[in-house]
This record gives C-alpha cells, sequence and structure tokens, in this order.
C-alpha cells in the first residue's frame, strides 16, 4: 500500500488509506493518555503552520499535535506577517522552504491553495482547510468520532445540516463518508445547496423534520452570518426557527441520535444551546479526537511518499 | 512474509521451545523471590504471546499471576523516518501503574539492542519503575548498543546473510527457533 505525501483533501482517498489514518489516531488516542502524553517520533522534524485565515480549534490541535510527537512548529498568522506587506504564497513558502522545513499546514481562504503549494515545494502539504473546498482533517476527526461511538461506518446515515454550499466540512465529510460506507443526506435551505448537489448521489431533504427523522447522525454546520447580507437567508431568525436543531425536533428522532458541529457554535441559530452539552452531543469527542487524528496524519506523512508494511493489508 | 522465507536450521522445536519457557519462568521468580511487585510487557509483536506463556509458567510455579502489558515501540524506534517501509503503529497498553514495580520486559530475539532502548525510552515515559529486566528468548550476537538479556533461552551466533526467525502459535503455525536466509527481508 502506497501512502501519499499530502493531505489535501479526501476527494480519490481510498478506503484502505482513511480506515489506516484511524486505526492510527487510535494508537495515538493511547498516547494521548498517558501520564507523559509525549512521544520522540517527529524529534529534529521542523512544521510550518501557516495560516492564512483565522482559526482557534484546528490552529491549536495542530500545534498540539505536533508537540505531542516532538516537532518543531512554526506559527504563521498572515496579519503581522510579510504578506501584510504585500508578498505572494509562493513567495512566502519559497523563503520558507530555504529554512528547510519538512512539513506545511495550511489554511488559506482561497479553494486550491495547498495544491498549488504542493506543486511548489518538496515538503509534504497538510490541507487544514482551503476556502469552500475541502477539510479533510476535520472530516477524519468526524469519522473517527463516529466509529469509536457507533463502532462501524458503514451503514449509518449521517445527515449534514445548514450551509453545505460554503461549507468544506460538509465536502470532506461527504467524500469520506461515502468512502467509508455511510449513507449520507444534505439538509438546508435551498439557497444554501450546492448546484451540484444532485450529482452526489446523496439524500437531500429541505424539510429538518425529515433529515431528524431519517438520521442516525446528525452534523450541525456552523451558519456563517455573513451569508444574511449576502441575501441568501431571509434572516438569521428564520434560519434558526427553520433549521435550528431543538429538543422539541429531536422527539421525532431515534433515542440514540448522534449530535457533532465543527464548531465554533452559534449557540441558539443552528443548535439550541443545552442540547449542545446533551448527552446526544459528541462536540468535545470530536475535539478530542482531533488531537489524535491530527498526529496520525503528520505521522502518516512525515516520511513522505511511504510503501507500508505488508502486515497491514492483510489486516485492512 | 512469513511463508517466503527459506527456513536453513531448526534451533528449537516446539518442545524445546516449552522447556526454554519454563526454565526462563524459574529464574524469573527465583532472581526476583517470587512474583510480589512483578508485572511484565511484552514487546510487539511476538514478546507479547511469549510473555503470555512465561505468566502461564510462573501461575503455575507461584500460583500468581503476573499483570501483562503490551508495549508498541514503533513510535520510539531510532530509524523510523529512515526506513522505506513504515511499520504499522498499533496500540500500547499497559492497564497498570508501573511505579515502583519491577517490569520484566519480554521480546522474542535479542539482537542489536535498539528495540530494547526504544522499549525503555517508551517504559520511562509511563512512570518510574524500581527495576526493568530483560527477558529474551533468543540472545543473538552483533549486539549495537550496551544491553545485555537478564534472562536468555538461547545464545546464538548467527552468519552473515543469516536472520533468526522465532514462531510462536498466536502469531504464526507453529512453535520454534530458526535460521533463515535475511536475502528476503526488507
Amino acid at each position: 500500500m502506497i501512502i501519499s505525501k499530502h493531505l489535501l483533501g479526501l476527494e480519490g482517498v481510498s478506503r484502505k488509506e482513511i480506515s489506516l489514518i484511524l486505526k492510527t489516531a487510535q494508537s495515538f488516542k493511547e498516547v494521548l493518555a498517558r501520564p507523559i502524553p509525549k512521544v520522540p517520533t517527529l524529534r529534529g522534524k521542523t512544521i510550518v503552520n501557516l495560516f492564512y485565515e483565522s482559526s482557534t480549534r484546528t490552529r491549536f490541535s495542530f500545534e498540539l499535535a505536533q508537540k505531542r510527537l516532538s516537532a518543531d512548529n512554526l506559527n504563521f498568522t498572515a496579519s503581522g506577517s510579510s504578506v501584510a506587506k504585500g508578498e505572494t504564497l509562493k513567495d512566502t513558502v519559497r523563503n520558507l522552504e530555504a529554512m528547510k522545513i519538512d512539513m506545511v499546514v495550511i489554511r488559506h481562504p482561497a479553494s486550491g491553495a495547498p495544491h498549488f503549494l504542493a506543486r511548489h515545494i518538496d515538503a509534504s502539504v497538510i490541507n487544514a482547510g482551503d476556502g469552500q473546498h475541502e477539510h479533510p482533517t476535520q472530516a477524519l476527526l468526524d469519522l473517527m468520532t463516529l466509529q469509536e461511538k457507533r463502532d462501524k461506518i458503514r451503514g449509518l446515515k449521517v445527515a449534514l445540516i445548514g450551509d453545505i454550499a460554503h461549507s468544506r466540512v460538509a465536502r470532506s465529510n461527504i467524500y469520506g463518508l461515502k468512502t467509508m460506507g455511510a449513507e449520507v443526506a444534505v439538509c438546508g435551505p435551498t439557497t444554501l445547496l450546492p448546484r451540484e448537489v444532485e450529482q452526489w448521489d446523496i439524500e437531500i431533504f429541505t424539510r429538518i423534520d425529515d433529515a431528524i427523522r431519517w438520521a442516525d447522525v446528525l452534523n450541525v454546520l456552523r451558519l456563517q452570518l455573513e451569508r444574511q447580507e449576502s441575501g441568501l437567508i431571509p434572516s438569521v431568525r428564520e434560519y434558526a426557527a427553520r433549521f435550528g436543531i431543538t429538543r422539541a425536533r429531536l422527539a421525532a428522532a431515534r433515542k440514540d441520535i448522534l449530535i457533532m458541529h465543527p464548531g465554533p457554535m452559534n449557540r441558539g441559530i443552528e443548535i439550541e444551546s443545552d442540547l449542545a452539552d446533551s448527552e446526544s452531543s459528541v462536540i468535545l469527542d470530536q475535539v478530542t479526537n482531533g488531537v489524535a487524528v491530527r498526529m496520525a496524519v503528520l505521522y502518516l506523512k512525515s516520511g513522505g511518499e511511504q510503501v507500508l508494511e505488508s502486515t497491514l493489508e492483510a489486516e485492512a | 512474509m512469513k511463508t517466503r522465507e527459506n527456513i536453513k536450521t531448526e534451533i528449537m522445536d516446539g518442545k524445546d521451545l516449552d522447556r526454554t519457557v519454563a526454565r526462563l519462568a524459574h529464574e524469573i521468580v527465583e532472581r526476583n523471590r517470587g512474583t510480589e511487585n512483578l508485572v511484565m510487557v511484552g514487546i510487539r509483536t511476538r514478546g507479547v504471546p511469549l510473555a503470555e506463556r512465561l505468566i502461564d509458567k510462573i501461575s503455575e510455579i507461584e500460583n500468581r499471576k503476573p499483570a501483562l502489558g503490551i508495549l508498541d515501540i514503533t513510535l520510539y524506534r531510532d530509524d523510523l523516518l529512515k526506513k522505506m517501509k513504515q511499520p504499522r503503529l498499533q496500540q500500547t497498553d499497559i492497564p497498570f501503574d508501573i511505579d515502583d514495580k519491577v517490569v520484566i520486559l519480554v521480546d522474542d530475539v535479542l539482537f542489536t539492542g535498539r528495540t530494547v532502548r526504544a522499549a525503555m525510552d517508551a517504559l520511562m515515559d509511563f512512570g518510574r519503575p524500581a527495576k526493568i529486566q530483560l527477558a529474551v528468548l533468543v540472545d543473538r550476537d552483533q549486539r549495537e548498543l550496551p544491553i545485555n538479556a537478564d534472562f536468555s533461552g538461547i545464545k546464538v551466533t548467527v552468519g552473515a546473510g543469516e536472520e533468526i526467525r522465532v514462531k510462536l502459535h498466536g502469531v504464526d503455525d507453529c512453535d520454534g527457533v530458526f535460521v533463515v536466509d535475511s536475502a528476503n527481508e526488507g
């Protein structure tokens, strides 16, 4: 089995490779529970976190994963850097590469920025969210959480709720879930469903109650408040009334339904506040698993393109 | 990988192996004057079934079963990022506190000593054991680090191009210790 050098998205990533990442992540979860939750594996490797967009959870999660693996890391944020002086992405990275770095974790508002990077440098590139395209490590941690809570992903009915059109989380989740054999649905206002949705071979709901009755899992996406200004929804209040997930609505759901949210939450808009803290919610498990999944990805990509020992193939 | 290798000599058959494990178990309880404070940690892959067998023998002798821990040393290897073939990371499971315990570290073959070095580093991250002792089935030559076994089943010198292969039920289809050609080893 060949492991690719970069993680740019989940589109086209094989079931075997996703399974390998999830298994490896389970091992790292055990590392995180140790008295000293740190291993020397990536000692001497240098990783740059290039964040052209604000992020708390993802950036901390990657940073923590790097520290737990004993890698050295450099953190770059667009504000207060040479980008503010007009440097292009290509030049920034060429300069970083001249400093001998091994991996780049990039978040960028432009879709495809990580792919551009991967074409221009030798280091491994990990996509931490690019525009409206993909956010693969988020989908992987969602998959890991599902696997933990429901044992297997195959056959699970997962509904993604909200702004599908602008969501990289949704896109990566759809690719990952379908590869792993889950049934996928999307539900949201028609203005927030992407045009290509009908080609994806997934369920489409425009009424939230239908999605709730159908689903084993609801993955509730964040409503970007600027969507109202662009006229895609009449008002945030109306969105909350028609698509917000509430306890009252969940009365029609199966008893053991799981509620996920990639964060940051708008409590009281896409999700009722106390529901986010309820026993159905696995939102904090997602965050914990995020560190383990990112350790797995960094570990597996750290050697560049790799051939994995044959023992795995027998088990996979 | 298991079927491709070319067996040159059999050093131990299943019965020999069983007797050797019994002797090692006796030596371990003799040296430690019983099993109090004793825990066993098997190094993946074949250190684990070997540790299980030692535990069975020890409990026959002393009527008390030492706890078993499983250690995967992949993350502590010194050649991890140099090898083209990346070993698969598996789970470590040490379900007890090792502080102030006597840890018997178990592996099938002691060769360069690098695995044991990695295992000791890993154990230190779990706590501060009173002692670590090393038990191996085969002690072969060509050490690269100053590490020796406290309990060893058999000492073997191996020629160029040869490898020691231990087989244990639970992982393999038979029990035994063999000398094989190392040519097809990756």
